[in-house]
C-alpha cells in the first residue's frame, strides 16, 4: 500500500509545482486535475488496504463523489477562463490582477 | 518486522504497477513543464489513463471505467476545446512559466519530503480488505442507500455548475 501512497504524494508535489509556475489558467487547471487524481488515488488505495469492516466501498464512494465535483470545477474554471479571455485577450494569470490591490 | 514485510509485499510488488507509476509520473512531469499547452493537455490524458490503469490494479474497475468516461472523455475534451478556443496560445510556443519556478520548486519539494515522512513514519493498521466480488453491484446499492444524501447534492452541485458555466460563457446583451 506503501507505494500507493508514495505514487501519490509525488503526483500531488507534482501538481502543486505546476499550479505554482503556471502563467496560463488552463495550465493551472490541468495541474489542479492532477491533484484531484492523487487524492483519489489514495481514496481507493486506503480503501483496498485500510477499512474498518470488511467489504466497504466507502473510500471508492468518495472516490465517485471527488470525480463529479472535479467535473464541476472544471466545467466553471473552464468557463471563467472563456469569460476571461473575451475581456482580457489572454489568460496569462499574472497580467489579470484587477482583484489584488 | 512483520509490519514492514506486509507494507512492502502486495500487489505494488507488481511490475505492471511500476510500468504505470513510471508512466504516470513522466506523464505528469510533462504537464507542468511543456512550453506547448496542447502537448500538455495531451500528456495530461495519458497520464489519466495511467490513473485508470492503477485503479484496475486496486479492484476498483468501476472507479476504472468512470475515470476514463469522465476524465478521458470529457474534462480532457472540455480542455481541448478551451484551449483551442483561447487561439493564441495553442499555436505559438510562448513562455509558459513564470519566474517563481525556484520557489516553487523548493515548495513542491518540502511538500513532498513531508508527506513522504508522514508516510512512512506512520503505523497503518494495515490489512487487505475482501472488496466484494461484484464491485459494480455493491456500489450501486451504497450509492442508493447509505449515501443517497451525498449523491442528491452531488447532482445538484453538477446542475448547479452546469447552469453557472451556461450563465459565465453567455455573451452579453444576446
Amino acid at each position: 500500500m506503501g507505494h500507493y501512497i508514495a505514487l501519490a504524494g509525488v503526483l500531488f508535489a507534482i501538481g502543486i509545482f505546476g499550479v505554482l509556475t503556471r502563467r496560463n489558467a488552463i495550465g493551472i487547471l490541468m495541474s489542479l486535475e492532477l491533484m484531484f487524481n492523487a487524492a483519489n488515488i489514495n481514496f481507493v488505495a486506503f480503501n483496498k488496504y485500510i477499512a474498518s469492516s470488511s467489504g466497504t466501498l466507502t473510500g471508492q464512494i468518495f472516490a465517485i463523489f471527488i470525480v463529479v465535483v472535479a467535473a464541476a470545477e472544471a466545467v466553471v474554471g473552464l468557463a471563467i477562463v472563456l469569460l476571461i479571455y473575451r475581456n482580457w485577450k489572454g489568460i496569462d494569470v499574472d497580467r489579470i490582477n484587477i482583484m489584488k490591490w | 518486522m512483520e509490519f514492514v514485510s506486509n507494507f512492502f509485499s502486495d500487489v505494488a510488488s507488481q511490475p505492471v504497477f511500476y510500468l504505470l507509476s513510471l508512466a504516470l509520473i513522466l506523464c505528469a512531469l510533462m504537464v507542468v513543464t511543456l512550453k506547448n499547452i496542447f502537448h500538455c493537455a495531451i500528456f495530461l490524458i495519458l497520464a489519466l489513463f495511467t490513473v485508470a490503469g492503477l485503479y484496475i490494479l486496486l479492484h476498483a474497475e468501476f472507479l476504472a471505467a468512470v475515470q476514463v468516461l469522465i476524465y478521458v472523455g470529457a474534462v480532457s475534451v472540455l480542455m481541448i476545446f478551451a484551449i483551442m478556443l483561447t487561439s493564441q496560445i495553442s499555436s505559438k510556443v510562448i513562455k509558459q512559466s513564470n519566474e517563481q519556478s525556484t520557489v516553487a520548486f523548493v515548495a513542491a519539494f518540502f511538500f513532498l519530503i513531508a508527506s513522504q515522512l508522514a508516510l512512512w513514519k506512520t503505523k497503518w493498521n494495515i490489512g487487505e480488505v475482501e472488496l466484494p466480488e461484484k464491485n459494480i453491484l455493491s456500489l450501486g446499492k451504497l450509492l442508493m442507500t447509505d449515501y443517497v444524501l451525498p449523491f442528491e447534492v452531488v447532482s445538484i452541485l453538477l446542475l448547479a455548475a452546469l447552469i453557472g458555466a451556461v450563465v459565465l460563457a453567455r455573451r452579453e446583451g444576446s
